[in-house]
């Protein structure tokens, strides 16, 4: 599956039928949410009003920026499952800025919290670098850890909405052509992210290190380098989600965001990222996170039996990789025959 | 290795006298470490924390780890195969609603137990399918049946919870053996804990498991059927995390969708600390043991001691990260050492020949 | 992939030495064991070295906070020799036990519980009290029989029929309400949800209110903010939200006022004013009700030591100073109520700090 193999030198053909691929990647994931929009605008007209369409973005705002991020991990065969603890820490600590200094202006807070957050995602990146050990153990370390300190930090103190800036909590009210503008910045976020694994050399070496760890040392990557990146861009996404979430919802304190990483893991699956690296894109992590959000609120505008919630999500889940296997089967068949004929 | 086949001098020899004088090896593999810290810590415990030393703490700290314990032992064996099942926590709160839904409608307590346990059982097959006979990644696989196995449970009991299990069941649970402070469940996990050990450590299969765990296709060419092993791995894990869920339903006398939920984590950090390495191919069964009674007797000590839970949440994230990173420390505090060595070693050669 | 023959004694060795050393090292030292609590307490007369502890719900909660402030401070006052507070991070069900268990074996006099569960916690609580340890129950009750008394904020049925009184009063008598509640187990709110509903239909001047909805935000915030939204879809003709849980009814108002829903759907419940205050002043809630939390503390902290003490059996009937708060008397079910609820507005809201 090494891309960097296969592709020399990306002709226009290569380039289309590597487009191709990809739509394939993030073509089933987009048709469910479609089609679960449409049907569910079909039984409840409210749901597409533009109050509901309001809520849809907001709510999958947050995951998004989360699954983009998770998804640079994961292509490298990687994970982080701190994520959720990074975000608690931030949006904690995007509260005490608040209350400190209620003055600061909302660009540097945003600032510090990705930096906050890239701190954070740096020292997973280090140790899983350094010590050469699985980060699925490290980050189920730091999951502890940094909820530990989060607890630590905040004891009983939460902050609420009424202790930030209006402004602040404005970012997720106000819109820019019917979009929050939360939303607004996180997708922003997730296209650069997207044109840059897409585009980028660097962004394509982490797709040649999920395909083949070795083969991408023996090519030439400095692939210490770029996990270490991904998992720093990873917490800095993670640290701006904390900032979001703290502009969205009213109380942060010592539990925000915990038990979030399986549900960032699975959107991202669900999104055709493959668990063990080498393929994936941002777009289909963000439209899974998407997909995840609006099937909990479909179900409730539909006025679903709410236990049945969890099973659905778990039945999706399966249901991609199943589709994701049938691809990638469909795709060696594919390759093996071209091969055939070749030889 | 290879350092030592390209420096092109004889180092083994000069070397030897250097090298420390090692014993037998099982007291100091990465097991035996983890007993000693366990037992490490049981004296430092029974020492400074007041009432510590006791049958009460025995009883207590026994009862805690019981699901732990028992959900660990299949989640070891696949983990040496190299694969992961976080559905496990998720297994246990299925089969605490079917327990508690079967017995609320008027079902025997036996049949409604034997009915949670069959849930597990199916719960697993359906994993074990998927993992190994359909070929998927087991981690994605896994997280899907997590989110599908509690929804379930949803589905089955809703938001209901029911208690009103028969009391001389739910006192078996609790029960100890005479005055020494024992559970008396703690007998067939003991049991359990000892069948897999066996199946691990001394038979054809268990060496299968460390064999898939190095290379897959390699076991396959040795003759060892990778797809019904794993298969069989899933299947125990649901059963095993089943009868984990009915031990919990019966001793909090409580069936709830929410039962054990979270626990993959814990189990899956104990068995890590034990020495397992996540990419398979090692671990044993004592230093999982060793490694969830750690975790218990850390937690339980901590309680006593009246410590927040803060710090046991770091704590356990410290453990983990320590126990991974220790190797790789130690290894290249190693490799520093040995060049170290052999620069003086050259050294000396090279200042002796002159003279 | 080959496995040296010599590891299987190895791990034999290890795994015996596990078990036996675990084994010896927790039972050998059993002789020098701790008598239990109970067996020194002597009845009657007032104890001095005696001990608290109280077991919340979750630790870090906001409510729980003042409560505790409450209890901790009267417990000295009381008597006690200490007081402790240990609890989980995570309201589950099961997670309530081992701190229990932990008391039971420090010897503790008094142990304080906000149940998560109302059974999950009765077989501890049973050795517990075996062991000689007092038990109050507090905020959300356990099963009567593991308990000495309970401790109740309010009477429940007032509390269901002032939030009922309050959002007909927001609505205009009709219209379509939903609950939002803690969790689905939570025995306080069921029983206040129970009451309510009885009196939505037995109350003639409710015959226009329908209720349509009961929704679990758990508890958490960001859970019941989005139950609070999906509410909203579901149920398009919704005129109001009762919230009888303090973190929902935040959640929900930072979802209304953030919404094009903010001053035309109702919300009322129990809050704590620190907490409500901007969405009181913002128009998006006008009026809701609590008790003083810090009270409910302080007399359950009474309440302990004069079991303790032997003054009180936690037979109905029993009376008992709960220091500047006056004399309680325990009523049917072992049940002390702590006083009426208080109805915040943005007149008073600013008269109070909680």
């Amino acid at each position: 599956m090494s891309t960097q193999a296969t592709q020399t030198r990306p002709g226009p053909s290569g380039a289309s039928r590597l487009g191709a691929l990809l739509r394939l990647r993030e073509l089933p994931v987009t048709v469910a949410l479609v089609a679960l929009v449409i049907v569910t605008a079909a039984v409840n007209p409210l749901f597409l009003s533009p109050q509901g369409m309001k809520d849809l973005m907001l709510n999958a705002t947050i995951m998004m920026l989360l699954a983009a991020g998770q998804t640079m991990v994961i292509v490298t065969r990687n994970i982080d499952l701190s994520v959720g603890s990074i975000l608690g820490l931030v949006a904690f600590g995007t509260g005490s800025i608040f209350a400190a200094v209620p003055t600061m202006p909302i660009w540097l807070v945003l600032l510090v919290g990705v930096g906050f957050g890239a701190l954070l995602g740096s020292l997973n990146g280090l140790l899983t670098v350094w010590a050469k050990v699985p980060s699925l153990v490290i980050t189920l370390g730091t999951l502890y850890v940094f909820r530990g300190v989060n607890n630590g930090w905040a004891g009983p103190r939460q902050f609420f909405a009424g202790d930030r800036p209006e402004a602040f909590g404005n970012l997720s009210v106000d819109t820019l052509l019917g979009v929050p503008i939360i939303t607004v910045l996180a997708l922003a976020v997730v296209i650069v992210l997207a044109v840059y694994l897409a585009g980028a050399r660097s962004g394509r070496d982490l797709y040649a290190i999920g395909s083949d760890p070795e083969a991408a040392r023996l090519f030439g990557i400095n692939t210490s380098t770029r996990v270490f990146t991904a998992f720093l861009v990873n917490g800095a996404l993670a640290g701006l989600a904390g900032v979001l979430y703290a502009s969205r919802f009213n109380a942060v304190g010592a539990t925000t965001g915990s038990g979030l990483e399986l549900d960032v893991v699975a959107a991202a699956v669900v999104g055709g990222v493959a668990i063990f690296g080498g393929s994936g894109t941002v777009i289909g992590a963000a439209i899974g996170a998407i997909l995840l959000n609006t099937i909990t609120s479909s179900l409730t505008a539909l006025r679903v039996d709410k236990f049945w919630q969890q099973a659905i999500v778990g039945v999706l889940i399966i249901t991609a990789i199943l589709i994701d296997r049938l691809a990638s089967l469909r795709h060696a068949k594919h390759l093996r025959e071209r091969e055939g004929r070749n030889v | 290795m290879s350092e030592h086949a390209t420096v092109a001098v004889d180092t083994t020899a000069p070397l030897a006298d250097v090298v420390p004088v090692r014993g037998p090896r099982w007291y100091a593999g990465r097991d035996a470490t983890m007993v000693y810290i366990l037992l490490a810590f049981l004296a430092y415990a029974a020492l400074s924390i007041p009432r510590f030393a006791s049958p009460v703490t025995t009883g207590f700290l026994l009862l805690d780890v019981v699901p732990t314990l028992l959900i660990a032992m299949p989640m070891t064996l696949i983990i040496v195969t190299g694969e992961i099942d976080l559905s496990v926590a998720s297994i246990a709160g299925l089969s605490s609603a079917v327990l508690g839904v079967a017995w609320a409608s008027g079902t025997g307590i036996w049949v409604s137990i034997f009915l949670a346990l069959g849930a597990g059982l199916l719960a697993g097959i359906f994993n074990g399918v998927l993992v190994a006979y359909v070929g998927l990644p087991s981690l994605a696989v896994t997280i899907g049946t997590l989110a599908l196995f509690r929804g379930l449970a949803l589905v089955v009991i809703g938001d209901n919870a029911v208690a009103n299990f028969p009391n001389e069941i739910t006192a078996l649970a609790s029960a100890k053996l005479g005055t020494s402070g024992i559970p008396l469940v703690i007998l067939p996990v003991v049991f359990v804990v000892l069948v897999f050990g066996l199946v691990l450590h001394h038979t054809a299969f268990g060496r299968g498991l460390y064999a898939m765990g190095y290379s897959k296709d390699a076991a396959h060419f040795v003759g060892i059927n990778v797809g019904n092993s794993k298969f069989w791995l899933y299947v125990a894990s649901g059963l095993v995390s089943a009868a984990a869920g009915v031990f919990w339903t019966l001793r909090y006398t409580s069936a709830r969708s929410d039962n054990a939920s979270g626990l993959e984590l814990t189990v899956i950090a104990a068995v890590l600390l034990g020495g397992v390495s996540i990419f398979g191919g090692k671990g044993s069964i004592p230093g999982v043991l060793a490694g969830v009674l750690l975790i218990g007797s850390l937690n339980y000590a901590l309680r006593l001691g009246r410590v927040s839970d803060v710090v046991l949440v770091t704590v356990t994230g410290l453990l983990l990260i320590a126990s991974v990173i220790a190797p790789s420390v130690s290894a290249a505090v190693g490799r520093w050492r040995h060049s170290q060595r052999l620069r003086r070693h050259l050294a000396r050669d090279q200042g002796a020949e002159p003279g | 992939m080959s496995i040296p023959r010599t590891t299987h004694t190895k791990r034999v060795g290890a795994l015996t030495a596990t078990l036996a050393a675990a084994a010896l090292a927790l039972s050998a030292c059993a002789g020098g064991g701790t008598t239990p609590a109970g067996s020194e307490g002597a009845s009657g007369s007032a104890k001095t070295d005696a001990t608290i502890t109280f077991i919340p719900k979750q630790l870090n909660n906001p409510y729980t906070d003042v409560v505790l402030g409450g209890g901790k401070t009267a417990a000295t006052a009381a008597g006690f020799a200490t007081a402790n507070v240990v609890g989980p991070l995570e309201a589950s069900a099961s997670s309530q036990v081992t701190f229990i268990n932990a008391e039971t074996q420090a010897g503790t006099n008094a142990i304080v519980i906000a149940a998560n569960d109302p059974d999950a916690v009765c077989s501890a609580l049973d050795e517990a009290r075996t062991a000689g340890a007092k038990i109050v129950a507090f905020d959300s009750d356990t099963n009567p029989e593991c308990r000495d008394v309970f401790i109740s904020q309010v009477v429940a049925k007032d509390v269901a029929l002032i939030q009922t009184k309050l959002i007909s009063e927001q609505i205009g008598g009709a219209g379509e309400i939903a609950i939002l509640s803690a969790t689905a187990n939570a025995t306080n709110q069921n029983e206040w949800i129970k009451f309510m509903e009885e009196e939505l239909k037995s109350n003639p001047d409710y015959k226009d209110i329908k209720l349509v909805a009961k929704v679990y935000g758990d508890d958490d915030d960001a859970k019941s903010f989005q139950e609070a939204q999906g509410l909203m879809q579901a149920h398009p003709n919704l005129k109001g939200i009762i919230s009888p849980t303090t973190v929902g009814i935040a959640a929900t108002a930072r979802y209304l006022s953030t919404s094009q829903y903010k001053g035309k759907v109702a919300l009322t419940g129990l809050g704590l004013p620190n907490e409500m205050r901007s969405f009181v002043k913002d128009g998006t809630v006008s009026e809701f009700a609590l008790w003083d939390p810090a009270q409910l503390g302080e007399v359950a902290a009474y309440a302990a030591k004069a079991l303790v003490d032997g003054t009180i059996t936690g037979a109905v009937g029993d009376k008992f100073t709960a220091g500047d708060l006056g004399e309680r008397t325990i009523e049917d079910g072992g049940i002390v109520i702590v006083g009426p609820p208080t109805v915040f507005n943005k007149d008073n809201i600013d008269d109070y700090d909680f």
